[in-house]
C-alpha cells in the first residue's frame, strides 16, 4: 500500500532556507490551502522555483507541497512564508479564521461523510 | 515537470475555501495508512521531517555528542466533503517522543481516530495519553483483522479504560464506507461534546 519515494532534495534543507529553521511568520498550519498569484519566478532560488511551478497550477496545502517536492513541512513553511513575504503565495482562509463556528462546521464535514456511504 | 503532475486531481478544486484535519493514531502496522488510503481522493502522500529527540533543543548545536535525529514519515490524504472544504487525514506515528511534530500536528485538528488492535490494545494506551495531554477529543476503532478475536464491547472498553462517552466502534481500514462510518461516530461525538461542553 505504502510507495517509498526514492527521489532525495538534493542540498541540505537549511542550505534550501538560507540557514533558517523558522518561517519570518507562523501563519502555515500543514494544512492550511497556497497557491500562487504570479507567473514570474524570477530572481528566486531553485526550490523556490520549484514550489511556484507546483503552486501555479491550483491550490494545494502546505503537506501536499511538501510531499510533491519531497522537502520536510519545516522546510517547506520556511519557503512558503518568503514567497508569501514576496508576494508570489497568497493562502486562502483557514477554518479558524472563517465567520462559520465549530458546529457549523463539524455538520458540513458531518454531511460530507455521509454523503460518501 | 513530475507525471504527478498530470493528474486533474492533483490540486484541490477553486471553489474550496477552508481546510481542516483529523488525525488517524495509533501504533505501528494497526492500519493507519491503509485507512487514509481507503478514503483519499489522492494517491495518499508521505512528508518526512527530521526530528531531534525530544527534550534537546533544536538549535542546540553545542552538545553534538548526545543529539540524535531520527525522521519521522506521515502518511496523509485528502477528501473533498462540498465545494467549500477539504479534509485532511493524517496518519500519525504514535511514538511519543516526536513532541514537537504532535504539537504540529494536534494544533487546529478537529479530533482524532485512534485504530486499535485486539490483539494489541495496551499499546494504544502511549498514544491515547498523548491525545489527552493535548486535550485532543477521540474515538476508538478496533481495525478488525481477519485473524484477531473479538470481544464484547464492554470487555474492550474496560481493556481500554476508555469514558463512558468515549465512542466505540468497529471498522475494516480497507473498506471505504467502513472506514468513513468510522469517522462519522467521531465527528457526531465532536458535535455532541461540542453542544454539551463538559
Amino acid at each position: 500500500m505504502t510507495r517509498r519515494r526514492p527521489e532525495r532534495a538534493l542540498v541540505r534543507p537549511h542550505v534550501v532556507t538560507g540557514g533558517r529553521a523558522h518561517p519570518t511568520r507562523n501563519i502555515f498550519d500543514l494544512v492550511t490551502l497556497v497557491s500562487a498569484t504570479r507567473t514570474r519566478a524570477t530572481g528566486l532560488s531553485p526550490e523556490k522555483r520549484r514550489v511556484m511551478e507546483l503552486c501555479q497550477g491550483g491550490a494545494l496545502s502546505v503537506a501536499e507541497v511538501a510531499a510533491h517536492l519531497a522537502l520536510p513541512a519545516s522546510v517547506t513553511k520556511v519557503l512558503l512564508s518568503d514567497l508569501v513575504d514576496s508576494g508570489h503565495i497568497v493562502t486562502r482562509a483557514s477554518a479558524a479564521d472563517r465567520d462559520q463556528t465549530e458546529d457549523q462546521l463539524l455538520r458540513e464535514v458531518l454531511n460530507g461523510l455521509r454523503a460518501r456511504l | 515537470m513530475g507525471s504527478v503532475l498530470a493528474s486533474d486531481q492533483l490540486y484541490v478544486r477553486e471553489t474550496v475555501r477552508q481546510s481542516v484535519k483529523i488525525l488517524i493514531v495509533g501504533h505501528f502496522a494497526v492500519g493507519k495508512t491503509t485507512l487514509v488510503g481507503a478514503l483519499s481522493e489522492i494517491r495518499p502522500l508521505r512528508t518526512e521531517e527530521r526530528m531531534t529527540q525530544a527534550g534537546e533543543a533544536v538549535d542546540h548545536l553545542a552538545g553534538v555528542p548526545a543529539k540524535t535525529t531520527t525522521t519521522v514519515a506521515m502518511d496523509f490524504g485528502r477528501l473533498t466533503l462540498s465545494d467549500d472544504l477539504v479534509l485532511y487525514l493524517f496518519g500519525a506515528p504514535g511514538q511519543q517522543r516526536f513532541t514537537h511534530l504532535w504539537n504540529d500536528l494536534a494544533r487546529g485538528a478537529l479530533g482524532a481516530l485512534v485504530l486499535a488492535d485486539t490483539r494489541r490494545l495496551e499499546e494504544s494506551f502511549g498514544v491515547m495519553t498523548l491525545l489527552e495531554e493535548r486535550g485532543l477529543p477521540y474515538a476508538v476503532a478496533i481495525n478488525q483483522f481477519d485473524d484477531a478475536p473479538v470481544f464484547p464491547e464492554e470487555e474492550l472498553r474496560e481493556a481500554l479504560d476508555l469514558l463512558p462517552t468515549t465512542p466505540l466502534v468497529t471498522c475494516d481500514a480497507r473498506d471505504p464506507a467502513s472506514s468513513a462510518s468510522a469517522l462519522i461516530a467521531l465527528v457526531e461525538y465532536l458535535i455532541s461534546k461540542h453542544q454539551e461542553p463538559a
